[in-house]
């Protein structure tokens, strides 16, 4: 679901190919009929951004029908425990979680606490911004009693605990409502739920894979907490053949990730300091609750080893390790936020890293606008891109939006060195790291980031140094003394910092257990660490796969310490043997006193799993032998999640920012806490109960080909790329291409209140017209790669995109958006603006459109427009 | 070409004379042919690294010749990809020796209507100038209840994910040091 | 040497045929398109390895196919065909979908009419589709004009040339630019082409074909220069889901044959191979395929020949035509030598 693998992941598919020679069955679950579907056993249509629905109902089917794996789940998860007597369900509150506050659309998330747990009150003026979830890394949220004291019921029967609170709340996700929802047929749906029950439990395991089909939703997180849900139910998590697989679309994205350039995070998912953090204790403090399990607990030596690989000497225990030089966040400063402040002239400066957002970012035009706003942008990438030549071509040149003669943003443009010109780590998506060596050197200007970063910080140092003003230290102190080769850093000494070093031998460190909170050990990413144990480059390793078991342990290094399977405890019973010998991973030997098998186990090695912590122990130390899901702090897997998440302990289904259907569950139409930003430059389309839905009357959803890449950079300049998929179209269905006068091969256009873009129709059966609700809805799709440079050209799918975000990642909707559909070509220059204009016009369209955010109990509350939203600036 | 290389040469000939009497396998094979092989095999070197596009993370050998790539192929060994790529990765090596990959440094000044090429190091020195005076204009020490902010807003950062992990690390880290927050990359889209 | 069969028919060893001595064994392509992916890796590797240029950046609107066909600068094609009909027990899941009819043939339409106006590599796309036929969205005829479609299945599979056990383009190339090599594969050399075309008429499947840029003809050589170096060919090596198989022919065909009975067993009656067979009208194919339909569905012609089939009787009963031949190559040869 949410996935089209055999496109975007094609070499990744032989695996799902040779599953399905050896009998597997593949179920694809998409609004279009894909290369995947192609090869899928079942394709299932469905209507873009109601996977939550679907799931729902797939969870309703589980419990109403007692499908669940029930050892598994109440060893493994929190099915037992009770929920806090305040919680209040979105049964009772029409769509809502209690905690709801309409004024700022943010929830008081204290009543999904579990009972008995004295959880802190949130005043209830919170911003959506000061919200947990971006503040917690990934080291979820306080469970602030010790599991000894939960109350729980371990015949999931009693009414408040999660078990029970599961089954209500999905009790009304039957297979009726997901065929009025979703459009699928309900002997279909239900077809897919037998055979995913089928195929779990002791003898079975079934994965699920998704992608950002599901990430880029105002409700992203949540889809992918229910199926989590299901899979959790299923017992398919940390067990062979079953977990659920994100599979990520970029070469090192996932490396982006744990060792990120976000604003949110610091390496190894440790949280950015807060305004809330006056020091490290008290940061400590937000990181691990006292008495609280898993090996978050030792989140003082990752914090303190990593601001000690930072700033080296200069940071000691008497100065709090140099916390105080970090900055300090307040809010989203997510990248849709920074580029309204730089359309608002709050940024000055704005670096593009191998990055096109004026054609890979949801509303280009914003993006463009921002971008011609700047003192000075940087770009680095291995060939011009349209982020760096918008000043000449963008559209907004056409419309006489930007002239270039006025425009004053200064550019730099650097080329860049490719993945061949240079050494180093790539992660890949089930996170491991595989080095590469440099093949040759770069030509001319070309040059890494590495050496460009290095050579910057240099130079900044350089002219900072014999400054006395205190907010310079930070860099004047920073470690910035890599081995280099010549005037590069070598990576494979900042890689060995990053893995961690001892600081007393000056060696590499083994992992993250040898780490250490008293300033002795220097690590840049705890999770990376043992990347480098043995002072060797582990992700260098080339084991042929023909010459090692099945786990495939000499290959590259996967973080953490080289596991395959995560939480893989959960492959053996509470007593530590495997739920079936088909299925074996892990496994406790009782002779040997440790746990063994395939794969790492993750878990402490000798702890049995019969081990209960003793009173008052806290971190890994209060794991019980069977608390498989060790970095929860309950030892737990979460069917519910008793906090942490901005938008309820339960996924719920929410229609999309931009629908044209109004939510047939609950008075609440979409995500209550969603992330609006409500501004003139970024309008929305009107959706129920808003009124003239109707101008926009399709649902438009954006993919990826398999012959192009993202923003089209590294595909469009390419002729062996651009002659196999050589033009924007738009695919519609017969049905859709009748209704419209849309004919095969000749341009229509796609309209949405931010702008309108031409594309060559193309007629499919692959595509097909829903029926939901009793109405017929259409779905049409567009790839987005194309933009004004390349091979082939095209206007920016993007561009039709506006910007509303997921509230506990901030990640854009940009799946799913309604759409109007014309044949012939859009107007040109400033005739499009009219156009789009006149469309704006017949819709009703204000900045407040879309921003009435709560509409449950029948009454809708006021709109979030910027400027009421907005904290004040600080200064 | 001598007279008797000339003759032996034509295929008619060799036809005639050869096993080959219908001049369609051994005889009509030319010296070009017959001297065939695999540029891979006179590679200078073979160079092991990864896909640079999605997040599969299929292995490549890179081979080398005269200090350019002649070739890039997928890796049998890899347990991930078994030696497979797709139509990108199969393009990798269109992507890294083709003409789109630019060599200069292009400035466009305040108002400018075209590129000017720049020298590397002055373009640095300009960038480090600009850096710091854009963390001066946005800084912020402390927020409106008096709590430590220490950052800047006057500046901002979006990368790519085809970086290294060791690229990231002192991105992340140089800009920290700077104060600077809105460091942001594809991974948030 | 020669035998009276060796223009038809089968030929146990047509490297032996061609007077390679000690030679390895015959090599070819199995491409199993039950578990083609359509990613067009196989298009990609062939060019980067054999520097084949680009040959047109037009949207052909045929399903995702935009390469339309083999050509002398498309060596590797990946056909798309939209059915209404179902693949083995797969489920499109349109039932109870408010769909109406199909939209294939109102399309195939449009692109035919495109087709005729888009040139490609040295071939003009619509010069030939009523002999050939086309990667074509549906059977002949198969939109009904009833009112809903209830079935959808879209296949893909990779084409190259068959380098045929009687090759009709090396049996009329006057010039000895195309040879069986020792793998029994054929090969065109550049270094002796001269362009004449003669090969391009010859070919029963209309593979080869000359490149406007300098006339010479060109074809999928199997990679013969990795082969001499005991690599396997590019675009079986990039194939992601291992569509396409490279191997001794012998092997191939055996897997070939116990794929076969596996998707009939599985439930998918309708896979059948193709070019396998030793006794068809070329001798067999160095690659042949498992198709999900009947072959000119994928454009492929339904029974192929080698045109020079008819030569052999010319050949035996003639014996001056041979020497007509010898002189009219030499002619040829001469005229090329002195370019």
């Amino acid at each position: 679901m949410g996935s089209n693998m055999a496109e975007a992941h094609p070499v990744g598919f032989q695996w799902v190919i040779e599953a399905k020679a050896r009998g597997a069955k593949v179920i694809h679950i998409d609004p279009r009929f894909t290369r995947t579907s192609a090869h899928a056993d079942q394709h299932v249509t469905i209507r873009a951004g109601t996977d939550i629905a679907f799931l729902g109902g797939v969870i309703n089917h589980i419990l109403g029908h007692d499908l669940d794996f029930r050892e598994y789940v109440r060893a493994y998860t929190n099915a037992s425990f009770l929920v806090n007597e305040r919680f209040q369900d979105t049964e009772d509150l029409d769509g809502l979680f209690s905690g709801y506050d309409p004024h700022t659309a943010a929830y008081d998330a204290s009543s999904w606490s579990y009972a008995g747990v004295t959880a802190q009150e949130r005043p209830g003026d919170h911003a959506k911004e000061t919200s947990e979830p971006y503040r917690h890394g990934a080291k979820g949220p306080f469970v602030e009693e010790g599991p000894g004291e939960m109350e729980a019921d371990p015949t999931l029967e009693h009414p408040r605990c999660v078990f029970q609170v599961l089954k209500r709340h999905f009790a009304r996700y039957t297979p009726e409502m997901v065929e009025r929802i979703c459009g699928v047929p309900q002997e279909l749906f239900l077809d897919v739920c037998r055979a995913w029950t089928a195929n779990s439990g002791r003898e079975r395991t079934t994965a699920l894979v998704y992608s950002v089909g599901w990430t880029q939703h105002s409700v992203g997180a949540q889809y992918i907490r229910a199926g989590s849900i299901v899979q959790l139910l299923l017992g398919n998590i940390g067990r062979p053949g079953g977990g659920i697989y994100a599979l990520r679309g970029h070469a090192s994205i996932q490396g982006s990730t744990d060792v990120p350039t976000l604003f949110n995070l610091l390496p190894g998912y440790l949280p950015m300091p807060d305004v809330a953090h006056e020091d490290l204790a008290g940061y400590l403090d937000t990181v691990r609750g006292p008495r609280e399990k898993g090996f978050w607990g030792d989140a003082d030596a990752y914090m303190v080893s990593l601001l000690k690989e930072y700033w080296g000497e200069a940071a000691t225990a008497e100065n709090d390790y140099c916390f105080d030089y970090m900055p300090r966040m307040n809010g989203d400063h997510g990248t849709y936020r920074t580029v309204m402040d730089m359309n608002d002239g709050k940024v000055f400066g704005y670096f593009l890293l191998g990055q096109n957002p004026a054609v890979g970012s949801a509303h280009g035009r914003l993006q463009r606008l921002g971008m011609a706003n700047l003192d000075w942008l940087v770009v680095r990438d291995l060939a011009m891109i349209e982020s760096a030549s918008f000043w000449k071509d963008a559209p907004e040149v056409e419309t006489g939006e930007i002239a270039t003669e006025r425009c004053r943003t200064e550019v730099f443009f650097f080329p860049a060195a490719s993945h061949v010109e240079k050494a180093g780590t790539f992660t890949q998506t089930q996170r491991m790291l595989q080095w590469r060596d440099q093949a040759v050197a770069p030509s001319g200007d070309q040059r890494s980031e590495l050496w460009f970063f290095y050579q910057l910080g240099l130079r900044l140092k350089e002219r900072l140094a014999g400054s006395t003003d205190e907010r310079d230290r930070p860099v004047q102190d920073l470690a910035w003394d890599y081995e280099t080769e010549g005037d590069e850093p070598s990576a494979s000494d900042v890689l060995r910092h990053m893995n961690g070093i001892d600081l007393r031998t000056g060696r590499t460190v083994d992992g993250y257990f040898d780490l250490k909170a008293d300033g002795s050990t220097a690590c840049g990413c705890w999770i990376y660490s043992g990347v480098y144990a043995g002072e060797t480059n582990q992700a260098r390793r080339r084991t042929p796969h023909t010459r090692t078991g099945p786990y495939d342990a000499e290959w590259g290094w996967t973080w953490p310490l080289n596991r395959r399977v995560l939480y893989n405890r959960a492959s053996a019973d509470p007593d530590g043997q495997p739920w079936s010998e088909r299925k074996k991973l892990v496994w406790w030997d009782a002779e040997a006193g440790e746990w063994t098998g395939h794969d790492t186990p993750d878990f402490e090695r000798t702890k049995p799993p019969h081990y209960q912590p003793a009173e008052g122990a806290s971190g890994p130390d209060a794991l019980s032998g069977s608390d498989a899901f060790i970095m929860m702090r309950d030892g737990k897997a979460w069917l519910f999640a008793p906090a942490g998440l901005a938008d309820g302990p339960l996924p719920t289904h929410y229609e999309p920012h931009e629908s044209p259907m109004r939510n047939l569950l609950y008075g609440q139409q979409a995500n209550p806490v969603r992330k609006v930003y409500g501004r003139p430059d970024n309008p929305s389309n009107p959706a129920p109960p808003e009124a003239h839905g109707e101008v926009f009357p399709y649902v438009f959803t954006a993919a990826r080909l398999t012959e192009h890449h993202t923003a089209g950079a590294m595909s469009r300049q390419l002729p062996y790329l651009a002659e196999l998929q050589p033009a924007l179209f738009v695919e519609v269905s017969p049905e859709l291409a009748q209704e419209r006068d849309l004919r095969h091969l000749e341009w229509a256009h796609v309209i949405t209140s931010r702008t309108a873009v031409d594309a060559r129709v193309v007629v499919t059966d692959r595509m097909a017209p829903l029926r939901v609700d009793d109405r017929v809805v259409h779905q049409v799709w567009m790839p987005y790669h194309w933009g004004t440079t390349g091979l082939t050209t095209g206007d920016v799918v993007n561009d039709l995109i506006g910007v509303v975000a997921d509230p506990n990642v901030f990640i854009q909707e940009s799946k799913v958006l309604t759409c109007d559909v014309r044949p012939g070509r859009r107007p040109r220059g400033p005739a499009l603006l009219e156009y789009v204009a006149d469309y704006r016009r017949r819709a009703g369209i204000t900045p407040e459109t879309g921003t009435r955010i709560a509409t449950a109990g029948g009454h809708t509350e006021r709109a979030h427009i910027e400027s009421h939203d907005r904290p004040e600036d600080a200064s | 070409m001598g007279l008797k290389r000339w003759i032996d040469a034509w295929p008619v000939y060799r036809q005639l004379t050869g096993t080959d009497p219908l001049g369609r396998g051994k005889a009509a094979q030319s010296p070009r042919s017959a001297a065939l092989g695999s540029r891979t095999e006179s590679a200078d070197r073979m160079v092991h690294s990864v896909c640079p596009y999605c997040a599969v993370g299929c292995a490549q050998r890179v081979y080398v010749k005269d200090e350019r790539v002649i070739q890039i192929e997928g890796n049998p060994d890899s347990p991930i990809s078994r030696g497979r790529l797709c139509p990108k990765g199969s393009a990798s090596k269109q992507l890294v020796t083709g003409p789109q990959r630019e060599e200069h440094v292009l400035y466009r000044p305040p108002c400018g209507t075209q590129w000017q090429r720049l020298d590397l190091e002055t373009a640095m020195d300009m960038v480090a100038d600009r850096v710091l005076d854009a963390r001066r204009k946005g800084w912020q020490d402390t927020d409106e209840e008096g709590r430590t902010l220490r950052r800047t807003m006057g500046l901002a950062s979006l990368g790519g994910a085809a970086l290294d992990n060791e690229e990231n690390y002192l991105i992340k880290k140089l800009f920290t040091a700077l104060g600077a927050l809105q460091i942001e990359n594809q991974a948030r889209i | 040497m020669t035998r009276e069969n060796s223009f038809h028919g089968p030929l146990t060893d047509p490297a032996a045929d061609a007077g390679h001595r000690d030679h390895p064994p015959r090599v070819g392509f199995f491409t199993d398109t039950s578990v083609c992916i359509g990613c067009k890796a196989c298009e990609v590797a062939c060019k980067e390895w054999n520097d084949v240029p680009e040959d047109g950046i037009d949207l052909l609107g045929m399903s995702f196919d935009n390469t339309g066909m083999l050509g002398a600068s498309s060596w590797r094609h990946v056909a798309f065909v939209e059915q209404e009909r179902p693949l083995g027990r797969q489920d499109a899941g349109l039932a109870d979908l408010p769909v109406g009819p199909s939209g294939t043939e109102a399309t195939t339409e449009v692109v035919a009419d495109a087709l005729e106006v888009a040139k490609r590599g040295g071939g003009d796309l619509g010069t030939a589709p009523v002999d050939l036929g086309f990667p074509s969205f549906g059977l002949p005829g198969a939109a009904t004009g009833v009112e809903s479609r209830t079935e959808f299945r879209w296949l893909m599979s990779s084409d190259v040339c068959k380098h045929c056990t009687h090759a009709g383009c090396l049996d009329v190339c006057p010039t000895g630019a195309l040879f069986r090599t020792e793998f029994g594969t054929v090969v065109v050399q550049p270094d002796i082409c001269n362009g004449c075309g003669y090969c391009v008429s010859g070919c029963p499947y209309g593979v080869i074909d000359r490149r406007p840029v300098d006339g010479r003809a060109w074809k999928c050589t199997m990679c013969y220069d990795r082969l001499r170096d005991g690599l396997e060919p590019a675009c079986a090596k990039a194939c992601p889901t291992d569509s396409i198989q490279f191997g001794p022919l012998d092997e191939l065909r055996e897997r070939a044959d116990r794929r076969l009975a596996a998707l009939h067993e599985a439930g998918v009656p309708e896979a059948q191979l193709y070019g396998r067979d030793p006794e068809d009208g070329v001798g067999g194919d160095g690659a042949f395929f498992l198709l999900l339909d009947d072959p000119e569905v994928y454009g492929l012609p339904p029974d192929p020949v080698v045109p020079t089939r008819d030569l052999v009787s010319i050949w035996k009963h003639v014996g001056l035509a041979a020497s007509a031949l010898v002189a009219a190559s030499a002619a040829v040869f001469l005229r090329g030598g002195r370019r």
